[in-house]
C-alpha cells in the first residue's frame, strides 16, 4: 500500500467515526460540527484554488451568498426547495454560483498574484453591496428566515441528527469528487501551472483555460456550500458576504495546509471550535485565534497537517546527530542537526 | 514495505483517529445534563455582542442587566438567578448557534437580547421552535410586533419599535410650526423605519418631507450629502447611528447649515452624547428614555450606573436593567416558581411597572406602551455632578404611546411596513 | 444645481482624498518596497487615533499627540516587520495572512484598553471653525488636512527625489537584486519602509480622528478604501497614491451625492474595473 493509500484510509476512518460519534454528542456539539462541516465544503474550494492551482482568492463568500440566497428566496416565496425539489434547488445553487464564478473569472483573471487578490476582493464586496441594496429581493440588512428545513424521501431534516447526516453526505460527496478531480490528470496539471506556469505554456497547456475551469468549479462548491448554510442557520444576511467570511475561508486552509483538501476541514474545524465554542468559555477568545493563526503562519507554513511530516524531519534529524556522535572523533560536519538534538 | 506501515499510521491515522476520538467523547460526554439541583434556579441566557464592532452595545446591555441581579443579590422571589452571557459577536447566524445552545445544553428558562433586526429575526423562530421565552430587550425592528407576532407565541419586547417614538415627534414637530422637512437616515430598516414613522405623523397633521436621503451604515464623510440638502427645508430629521452620530451635526454645522435638526432616536442617546461636542446644543430627539429624566428613579438609577460602570446609562443598560425587574416581577408573582413559558409571556405581558423610564405596560401584540419624551440637548449641571455636561432635558412627555400610536392596531396594520419607499415620499421633486 | 453646489462637492472631494493620500501613501510604499500587502493598515490608522486620544487625555495637548502617536505606530510596524514579517521571507501569501491575524489581535486590544464607546478627537479652537467665501462655508479643518497632505506629500517627493536616502530607497523598489549588488542595505531599507508606511496611517488616523472619528470597526472600513487608493494610483509609487486618493476623494464625493442609488458601489466597481483592464493599477509598473 502506498502513502496515498493510507491517507485515504486513514480520512475515510475518521469521517466514519465522525458519523458514529457525533449523533450521539450534545445538540451544540452536532450543531457545531453540522456547521463546520458545511463551511468545510467553501473552505476545500478555497483550496482548490489557492492550494491546487495558486490562486488566492478573496472573494469566494460571494458563491456562498448566492446558493445561500436562492435557497432562501425560493424557498420563502415561492415555497420550491422544501420537498424532493430541495435537490433542484442545488442544482440550481451550484449553476448560479458557477455562471457568477464565469462571469467574475473573465473579469479576474486578468490579474495575477496580489492583484488577483484585489480585484476577487472587490467583487465580493460589489455582491455584498447588490445584497445589501436590492431590499426587495434579498430583504436587505434585515436578512431572510428560513422558516422549515426540507423534508423528503420521507425524512424530516428539522431533526438535527438527519440534518446533520445531510450535511456529512454532501460533504462527503464533495470530497471525493474534488479528491478525484484533483488526482485526475486535469487536476495533476493544475499543480503543474501553480508551480511552474511557463513550462505549462511552453508544453502546450492552456494555463488560462485550466485556471478559470477551477475558478468556476470553486464557484459551483461554494454556491453547494451555501445552500446547506443557508438551512443550518435558518438565517440569510449580508453578513454571510461580509469580507470577513471569505478572509476566515482563506484563513482556514492556511491554518490546515494549503493543498490537502482536508487541512481546510481541520482548519475550519478549529476556527469554529474557537469561535463558538471558546467564545462560551472565556471572552478572550480573539487572542487565541489571532495568536493561532500567527503561530502557525510563522512557523507552520504547511499548516497543521505538516505536523506528522514535520515531526518525522524533527526525528529524522536527531537519528543523523544521535548516529554521529557513536563515530569516534570524526569532524562536526553534523553541528546544525545537533543543534536541533 | 510493511515495516513502514506502523510509522505512517502513527503519523496520521493514529494521531489524527487519536485526536477526533477524543475530543467526539468530550464533547459528547458534555452532554451528559448536570443532576436537578434541589434549590429552585431560574436559568436566564442573554445574547450580547460582546466581542466585535457592537461590543460597546453588548456591554451597556449585559452591565445594566447586571445591575439589577447586584441589587438584588441575584434572587427574584427566593429563587437564585443564574445568568449565562453568550457572545453573539454581532452576527445572527450565531446568535442562533448560541441560543440553540442556551437552551438545549444550559436548559434556560429565556433568553434575553439580540441587538441587530437580523438577530431579531432570526431568534424569534427559535423561541417558537423550542418553545422558551424569547424577551427582545433591544431589537427594535417594527414588524416583530406587528405583523410577524402570530408566528412567535414565545416571544414579548421589553424594549420599543423603531418607529414607536417617531410617531409623537412628528406630531411634535408640526405643532412646532415646522412645515418642510428634509430627512437624512441611515441606510437600513431602522432608519427606514425611523423616518416612517416620523412622516406618517408629520403629514397626517400638515407637514411635508420634501427629501429623502440614506447615506450607507458607517458613513463618516457626509461631504456628499449635506450640500444637497434643499436650501427650503425648515429643519433636518437625522437617523443616525453609532460613530455617524457624532459625526454628522458637527458636519453639518461646520458647513454653514443654522437650521435646527430634529435627531431621530438614537442619535442623541446617551451611548454616544457624552463623546459629542457643544455644537449638539439644541438639537432635539425623541426616545423612550433620557437620563437626564428627573425623577427619583432615574436619579438613583443613572448615579448608581454611574459609578460602577463610570459613563452614564443609555437607552441598551435602561431597557435591560427594567427587562431584569420585569422578570423579577413575574417572578414575585408566582412566589418564585417558574410557572412555565406561555404562562411566564401572559404574566409579563400582563404587567405594569414602573420602570426607571417611567410606567410601562404592554399591548395586545405584546410590545411596550411607554412614555415617549422629546428631548433637547443642553449643557448643564444635573444630579449633583460637578461640571455642565451634555444632557438630553426632557421638554415634553407623552404617556401611553404604543406601537400603533392613535391609528388603532388594525387601521394601523393595514398599511405595508415602513421601507425606504414607504410612505412614498409625495412631495420629493 | 449651482456652481455652489461643483465648487463645495470639489472642495469636499479633495480634502477627503487628502486624508486618503496619508492612509494609502504608507500602503503603497510597503507594497512597492517589500511587495507585502499591509492587512494591518487599517489597524494602524486606528491605533493611531487611540494613541492621541490617551495622550490628549493625558496631557491637554492634542498638538503633542500627533507626533506621540504616529512614532510609536511606527515603532510598532518596525517591530511587527523585524519579528515577524522577516522570518517568512519572501512569501506573499504568507506575509498577507499574517497581517490579517494581527489585524483581529489589534482589533481585540483595542477594545479592551480603550473601551467600544465612539470617540472624537478635538483640535483646537482655531481649527474648528469655517471660513466663509462667497457664501462658501469652508471648514478650517479640512483646509488643515489639505494643507497636511501637501507638507507631507512634499517632504517624501523632496526625500525621493533630492535625497541619498531617497535614492537609495527608489534603487530598492525598482530592482532590490540590483540594489544589493551595489552594497545597499535592503533588509535596513524594508524595515525604515514599513515603519514609515506605520508612521503615515497612525498619521492619518490622528488627522483623521477629528474627522470620521475613533471607534471599533474603522480599522476594516479604512482598508478597502486604502487599497482603492493605491489600486487605481498604482502600488509603489507615491505619485501615483497621490492622483489616487485624489480620483478616489472626487469620484467617492461626486458619485454618492449625484448618484446615492449606486452608494455602494461608488468604491467597488470602479475598482474592480480598473483591475480588469489594468492590473497594476492606472499608474503602476509591474
Amino acid at each position: 500500500m502506498g502513502s496515498e493509500q493510507i491517507k485515504v484510509l486513514a480520512v475515510a476512518a475518521i469521517l466514519v467515526a465522525l458519523a458514529l460519534i457525533v449523533p450521539h454528542a450534545s445538540s451544540f456539539a452536532i450543531l457545531l460540527v453540522t456547521r463546520a462541516l458545511a463551511f468545510s465544503i467553501l473552505v476545500m474550494s478555497v483550496d482548490l484554488l489557492l492550494g491546487f492551482t495558486g490562486l488566492a482568492s478573496m472573494g469566494q463568500a460571494a458563491y456562498l451568498g448566492v446558493g445561500a440566497y436562492l435557497t432562501a428566496i425560493l424557498a420563502t416565496r415561492y415555497h420550491f426547495g422544501l420537498g424532493d425539489d430541495f435537490w433542484a434547488v442545488v442544482g440550481l445553487a451550484m449553476l448560479g454560483s458557477a455562471a457568477l464564478a464565469a462571469f467574475f473569472g473573465l473579469l479576474a483573471m486578468r490579474a495575477s498574484g496580489v492583484y488577483f487578490l484585489m480585484i476577487t476582493l472587490a467583487l465580493g464586496q460589489c455582491v455584498w453591496g447588490l445584497a445589501y441594496r436590492w431590499n426587495s429581493l434579498t430583504g436587505g440588512d434585515n436578512g431572510i428566515n428560513l422558516s422549515q428545513r426540507p423534508r423528503f424521501f420521507g425524512i424530516d431534516f428539522s431533526h438535527e441528527v438527519t440534518f446533520f447526516y445531510l450535511v456529512f453526505a454532501c460533504f462527503s460527496a464533495s470530497l471525493l469528487i474534488m479528491y478525484t478531480f484533483v488526482r485526475s490528470p486535469f487536476g495533476r496539471s493544475l499543480v503543474g501551472i501553480r508551480e511552474r506556469e511557463l513550462r505549462m505554456k511552453i508544453l502546450g497547456y492552456n494555463t488560462w483555460l485550466h485556471k478559470y475551469l477551477v475558478f468556476i468549479i470553486a464557484g459551483a462548491f461554494g454556491g453547494l456550500a451555501g445552500v446547506l448554510w443557508a438551512h443550518t442557520a435558518g438565517i440569510v444576511s449580508t453578513d454571510d458576504v461580509v469580507l470577513t467570511t471569505s478572509v476566515d475561508a482563506l484563513l482556514m486552509v492556511v491554518l490546515g495546509g494549503a493543498g490537502t483538501l482536508i487541512g481546510g476541514v481541520v482548519g475550519a474545524g478549529i476556527v469554529t471550535f474557537v469561535r463558538e465554542y471558546l467564545s462560551t468559555l472565556v471572552h478572550w477568545w480573539q487572542y487565541v485565534l489571532g495568536g493561532i493563526y500567527i503561530l502557525v503562519i510563522l512557523y507552520l507554513p504547511g499548516g497543521l497537517m505538516s505536523v506528522p511530516q514535520r515531526i518525522r524531519q524533527w526525528r529524522a534529524a536527531r537519528t543523523v546527530s544521535a548516529a554521529a556522535d557513536d563515530l569516534p572523533a570524526a569532524p562536526p560536519l553534523s553541528s546544525p542537526a545537533r543543534g536541533t538534538g | 514495505m510493511m515495516r513502514n506501515l506502523p510509522k505512517r499510521l502513527s503519523g496520521n491515522l493514529l494521531g489524527t483517529g487519536l485526536f477526533v476520538t477524543v475530543a467526539g467523547i468530550a464533547l459528547a460526554l458534555r452532554s451528559a445534563p448536570a443532576l436537578a439541583q434541589q434549590q429552585p434556579e431560574l436559568k436566564i441566557g442573554v445574547i450580547a455582542p460582546v466581542t466585535g464592532i457592537f461590543a460597546q452595545v453588548g456591554a451597556d446591555m449585559t452591565n445594566g442587566f447586571k445591575m439589577y441581579l447586584d441589587q438584588v443579590k441575584s434572587t427574584f422571589a427566593g429563587t437564585k438567578v443564574d445568568l449565562i452571557i453568550e457572545d453573539s459577536q454581532g452576527k445572527p447566524d450565531l446568535a442562533v448557534t448560541k441560543a440553540r445552545k442556551l437552551i438545549l445544553e444550559n436548559h434556560v428558562q429565556m433568553i434575553v437580547g439580540g441587538v441587530l433586526a437580523t438577530e431579531g429575526y432570526a431568534l424569534a423562530p427559535v423561541s417558537t421552535e423550542l418553545k422558551t421565552v424569547y424577551i427582545s430587550s433591544v431589537t427594535a425592528a417594527d414588524d416583530l410586533t406587528q405583523r410577524q407576532i402570530g408566528k412567535y407565541p414565545y416571544f414579548i419586547r421589553s424594549s420599543w419599535t423603531s418607529s414607536q417614538p417617531m410617531h409623537p415627534f412628528g406630531q411634535w414637530a408640526c405643532e412646532q410650526g415646522y412645515k418642510k422637512i428634509a430627512a437624512i437616515a441611515a441606510d437600513y430598516a431602522f432608519g427606514y423605519e425611523s423616518v416612517g414613522g416620523f412622516q406618517k405623523t408629520f403629514e397626517a397633521c400638515g407637514g411635508k418631507i420634501i427629501q429623502k436621503i440614506w447615506p450607507p451604515i458607517g458613513t463618516k464623510d457626509f461631504g456628499p450629502y449635506i450640500p444637497t440638502i434643499k436650501s427650503d427645508a425648515d429643519a433636518v430629521f437625522s437617523l443616525m447611528v453609532g460613530p455617524m452620530a457624532l459625526q454628522f451635526p458637527k458636519q453639518l454645522r461646520d458647513s454653514g447649515y443654522t437650521k435646527p435638526i430634529l435627531g431621530g432616536s438614537v442619535s442623541y442617546d446617551e451611548a454616544a452624547l457624552p463623546f459629542m461636542g457643544d455644537e449638539v446644543i439644541g438639537d432635539v430627539s425623541a426616545e423612550q428614555y433620557s437620563a437626564a429624566l428627573q425623577t427619583p428613579a432615574n436619579e438613583a438609577f443613572v448615579k448608581s450606573y454611574r459609578a460602577k460602570y463610570g459613563k452614564v446609562p443609555s437607552y441598551f443598560s435602561e431597557s435591560n436593567y427594567t427587562t431584569a425587574m420585569m422578570i423579577d416581577d413575574v417572578m414575585k408573582e408566582t412566589g418564585g416558581k417558574w410557572p412555565g413559558a406561555l404562562p411566564f409571556i401572559a404574566k409579563m405581558a400582563a404587567l405594569h411597572v414602573n420602570a426607571v423610564r417611567g410606567p410601562l405596560s404592554f399591548d395586545e401584540n405584546r410590545n411596550v406602551v411607554q412614555n415617549i419624551y422629546i428631548k433637547k440637548v443642553e449643557k448643564t449641571k444635573l444630579f449633583g455632578y460637578p461640571k455642565p455636561e451634555l444632557w438630553d432635558v426632557v421638554i415634553k412627555t407623552y404617556p401611553n404611546v404604543s406601537q400603533f400610536w392613535t391609528f388603532g392596531k388594525d387601521e394601523f396594520l393595514k398599511q405595508p411596513v415602513y421601507s425606504r419607499d414607504y410612505p412614498p415620499c409625495k412631495y420629493c421633486e | 444645481m449651482g456652481a455652489q453646489f461643483w465648487l463645495i462637492q470639489t472642495f469636499n472631494g479633495i480634502s477627503y482624498g487628502a486624508l486618503l493620500f496619508l492612509v494609502g501613501s504608507g500602503l503603497s510604499l510597503i507594497f512597492g518596497v517589500m511587495r507585502i500587502v499591509n492587512l494591518a493598515h487599517g489597524s494602524y490608522f486606528l491605533l493611531g487615533g487611540y494613541v492621541a486620544l490617551s495622550v490628549i487625555w493625558a496631557t491637554g495637548s492634542w498638538a503633542l499627540s500627533i507626533p506621540v502617536a504616529a512614532v510609536a505606530i511606527a515603532i510598532l510596524g518596525l517591530l511587527m516587520e523585524r519579528v515577524f514579517l522577516r522570518p517568512l521571507g519572501f512569501d506573499p501569501l504568507r506575509q498577507v495572512l499574517l497581517t490579517v491575524g494581527f489585524a483581529f489581535l489589534f482589533q481585540q486590544a483595542a477594545l479592551d484598553i480603550w473601551s467600544g464607546n465612539p470617540f472624537d478627537i478635538d483640535p483646537p479652537d482655531q481649527l474648528t471653525r469655517s471660513i466663509v467665501v462667497d457664501g462658501l462655508h469652508l471648514p478650517m479643518y479640512r483646509i488643515f488636512m489639505i494643507g497636511v497632505a501637501l507638507a507631507i506629500g512634499l517632504s517624501l517627493w523632496l526625500v525621493m527625489e533630492k535625497t541619498r536616502l531617497g535614492a537609495t530607497i527608489r534603487a530598492t523598489v525598482d530592482d532590490a537584486q540590483m540594489a544589493r549588488g551595489v552594497g545597499i542595505n535592503t533588509s535596513l531599507i524594508s524595515t525604515l519602509i514599513f515603519g514609515l508606511g506605520a508612521f503615515l496611517a497612525a498619521l492619518g488616523g490622528v488627522i483623521g480622528g477629528a474627522f470620521l472619528g475613533v471607534y471599533p470597526g474603522l480599522d476594516f472600513e479604512m482598508l478597502p478604501i486604502a487599497f482603492a487608493v493605491v489600486i487605481i494610483g498604482g502600488m509603489g509609487s507615491l505619485g501615483g497614491a497621490a492622483i489616487g486618493a485624489l480620483i478616489v476623494g472626487l469620484a467617492d464625493n461626486f458619485g454618492k451625492a449625484l448618484f446615492p442609488e449606486v452608494s455602494y458601489f461608488t468604491l467597488y466597481a470602479p475598482m474592480a474595473l480598473i483591475l480588469a483592464v489594468r492590473p497594476t493599477g492606472l499608474f503602476g509598473r509591474e
